[in-house]
């Protein structure tokens, strides 16, 4: 096991060019902070970015609430310095615009750990948007909220972050921070748009009209920076509010296309109902990126097995709806053997392909993301040594 | 697109010593010189439109043109931007030449969410996925972008879309400048220009102190070729390139591209020779016969070796096009 918590120095910051150089222990957020007294900021936004780390980032291609404009990692990753598992150091991408050759970053960001290890990253700074405006929307239904979601994708709107969460949500976050979220509302979408006055104030209105003609019962604009930044905490805590509901929770993330939000979300509450578990819903709305939490109590006898049973009904359920496996968190183990539920043997061997060029001997996080046999005659082992 | 229409040129791929895939030959001399081979056209048309998910799956053959007018009918485009609208997607996205719009909307391979391609050996092989946002995999099309068809022949893509600006008008700035959210900012070593995109009053404010301008015209001739340097670099390298006899050029600001033209293939040189000096590099896109279209040892050619024999062990698919 290699551990990169401790390589967590920001080693350059260049305001001009608007890039720094990152260790991959560096946190998520405080690499935001550091930068922030120069009008810039890292953009990819995860929710868990206080703990979070820049090399887990690159390694699963993480996303957040600000990624559904802004793009998610690979977007804002540069150039990475990898030791590859034979011990050859190698720098894929760089800060001129194209390389020349095959785009090798592009293929390790997002791999997982199985092509190698960064060791330093080079990241693209984003400079603080001119204007910002952030709205709450209110709604006494699931449909209606995820109506709108799809009105304001549809209508020409994309705004910089798109978030809904359902009223088991809210009502834990109000418990827990006090975010000033409606406690009688079914579903509340955050919604932020940026860019400059004028395009900010239209972008307002039309998410406004689009909220109300599908049945809003409240649209709120917050005042000012506190307002902002208290709604966005309670967005950010919803996870550690959980906790107030249930001891355990399972969290899955799938990621369907965004004409399809309505049904597949009627659908998730469905199975969970049907497997007698409480399912609560808070997730990148605008992305289509959902992340049903099903909330459960592990010392209940035979509740691992329902949650389970659910948990892959929902899955089979975006699937079907044109959707896939996973949007930010990765496949890893939990989803390496659902990965024939979207790629033929032959995309699979295309990926083996791939993973066997960068690690020959599958010694880099072994045995993750692809399932067993995915390479045609394949003889697969665990390295001697090697945790899994 | 048929599947049928696919399977014919996984067959005729598998059957094939040698394969090259071929467009509408707007960007034929990208890159590397082709050698001999079967040349397969890959299919046209729109295979799926979904304009309310912002999502548009084309044949590889398609053209520019027809995909930006399907989009712009429902008010979308994607910003793929070629200097021929004639070139096919399929061939933008196998040359991986990002449009001069980048600085606001990003390189060619953020727009692609899903390729299909036939490999080597003749199988139809999908990498990525159909929604905006999935990391369910190795990144494929990542690699297909950019890789000159060595990799598998392209099929079909499927692509992010963007609401259309409602608005977009060029300026000109009396000095270079990265003060403005400008879709483009273009410098030739003596003019500004900016592209402006968005709501008409924003633009009308931001522009105070700009000239409205036509749009530029980049640098054309017969011998062409597109530099990519860090863009720190671009004012030392323009300086380097206006000292140059024979060379016209216009560089990407805040992006790193400089678009360049020589009067003569020795022009070219000269300007290739000039990206080395600043760390970058120059590909060349037209005439120049006799340049080896990278110019110098490929980064990583090691590791790109092995990605290119984990695809085509036998070295058929567009032969000669990378340097590898």
């Amino acid at each position: 096991m290699i551990v990169t918590t401790r390589m967590n120095r920001l080693l350059d910051v260049d305001p001009h060019a608007r890039v720094a150089w990152v260790e991959p222990g560096v946190l998520n957020l405080d690499l935001t902070r550091a930068v922030s007294h120069l009008g810039l900021h890292y953009a990819p936004d995860p929710s868990s970015q206080q703990a979070c780390t820049i090399g887990g980032n690159v390694a699963t291609n993480a996303g957040g609430p600000h990624c559904l404009a802004a793009g998610v990692t690979s977007a804002h990753v540069l150039a990475v310095d990898v030791v590859l598992a034979d011990g050859e150091v190698v720098r894929l991408g760089g800060l001129a615009p194209d390389i020349a050759g095959y785009d090798l970053r592009g293929c390790f960001v997002g791999s997982e750990g199985t092509m190698g290890i960064a060791t330093r990253v080079a990241v693209r700074l984003t400079p603080d948007p001119p204007a910002v405006a952030t709205m709450l929307c209110a709604f006494d239904s699931i449909d209606a909220a995820a109506s709108t979601v799809t009105g304001t994708i549809a209508g020409g709107v994309l705004p910089a972050a798109l978030e809904m969460m359902d009223a088991r949500i809210t009502a834990a976050v109000e418990d827990f921070v006090g975010a000033g979220y409606p406690r009688d509302a079914q579903a509340v979408l955050l919604v932020e748009v940026d860019g400059l006055d004028r395009g900010v104030s239209a972008q307002v209105d039309a998410v406004r009209e689009i909220a109300l003609t599908n049945g809003a019962v409240s649209v709120r604009i917050a005042a000012d920076d506190a307002e902002r930044a208290l709604l966005w905490k309670g967005r950010k805590s919803a996870f550690g509010a959980i906790a107030r509901i249930a001891p355990d929770y399972y969290l899955h993330d799938a990621v369907v296309p965004r004409t399809r939000l309505v049904e597949v979300l009627r659908r998730v509450y469905e199975i969970a109902d049907a497997h007698q578990l409480i399912t609560m819903n808070v997730f990148h709305a605008g992305d289509g990126n959902l992340h049903p939490l099903i909330v459960f109590d592990r010392r209940e006898p035979g509740v691992w097995e329902r949650v389970y049973d659910a948990g892959s009904e929902i899955l089979t359920t975006c699937i079907a709806a044109g959707g896939v496996l996973t949007g930010e968190h990765g496949v890893g183990i939990e989803k390496r053997d659902l990965m024939p539920l979207l790629f033929s043997p032959d995309d699979l061997d295309a990926q083996a392909r791939l993973r066997d060029a960068f690690d020959p001997d599958g010694a880099a996080n072994p045995l993750k993301v692809l399932p067993r046999g995915s390479r045609c005659g394949e003889l697969q082992r665990v390295p001697d040594g090697a945790w899994i | 697109m048929t599947a049928s229409a696919v399977q014919a040129i996984a067959a005729s791929v598998a059957n094939a010593d040698a394969v090259v895939p071929v467009g509408t030959r707007t960007q034929w001399e990208t890159g590397n010189p082709s050698g001999e081979g079967l040349q397969i056209s890959a299919p046209a048309g729109i295979t799926r439109y979904e304009p309310d998910d912002l999502t548009i799956s084309v044949g590889a053959g398609t053209s520019c043109a027809v995909l930006d007018a399907t989009l712009a009918a429902h008010g979308q485009e994607c910003a793929l931007d070629p200097r021929d609208r004639a070139a096919t997607v399929g061939g933008v996205i196998a040359c991986g030449v990002s449009g001069i719009r980048r600085l606001r909307h990003g390189p060619l391979r953020d727009h692609v969410l899903e390729v299909r391609f036939v490999t080597a050996d003749g199988r139809v092989v999908k990498g990525g996925g159909p929604t905006v946002k999935n990391v369910t995999g190795y990144d494929l099309p990542r690699l297909l972008v950019g890789s000159f068809g060595t990799l598998g022949v392209l099929v079909q893509l499927t692509l992010r879309c963007r609401p259309r600006p409602a608005h977009a008008r060029w300026f000109r700035a009396p000095e270079p400048t990265d003060r403005f959210r400008a879709a483009a900012t273009l410098w030739d070593g003596r003019h500004t220009w900016i592209l402006l995109e968005g709501d008409e009053s924003d633009i009308e404010t931001q522009s105070s102190g700009l000239y409205p301008s036509e749009a530029p015209q980049l640098p054309d001739g017969e011998h062409r070729g597109r530099i990519s340097v860090a863009p720190g670099e671009l004012p030392a390298l323009g300086r380097d390139l206006d000292a140059l006899p024979g060379a016209r050029w216009c560089a990407e600001l805040g992006v790193g591209t400089v678009h360049v033209a020589g009067d003569d293939a020795a022009a070219l040189g000269r300007a290739r020779a000039a990206a080395h000096d600043h760390d970058g590099w120059l590909l060349r896109e037209a005439g120049a016969a006799e340049m080896d279209g990278f110019g110098r040892p490929l980064p990583n050619a090691e590791l790109m070796r092995r990605v290119k024999d984990a695809f085509d062990p036998a070295r058929k698919l567009a032969p000669g096009r990378l340097p590898l």
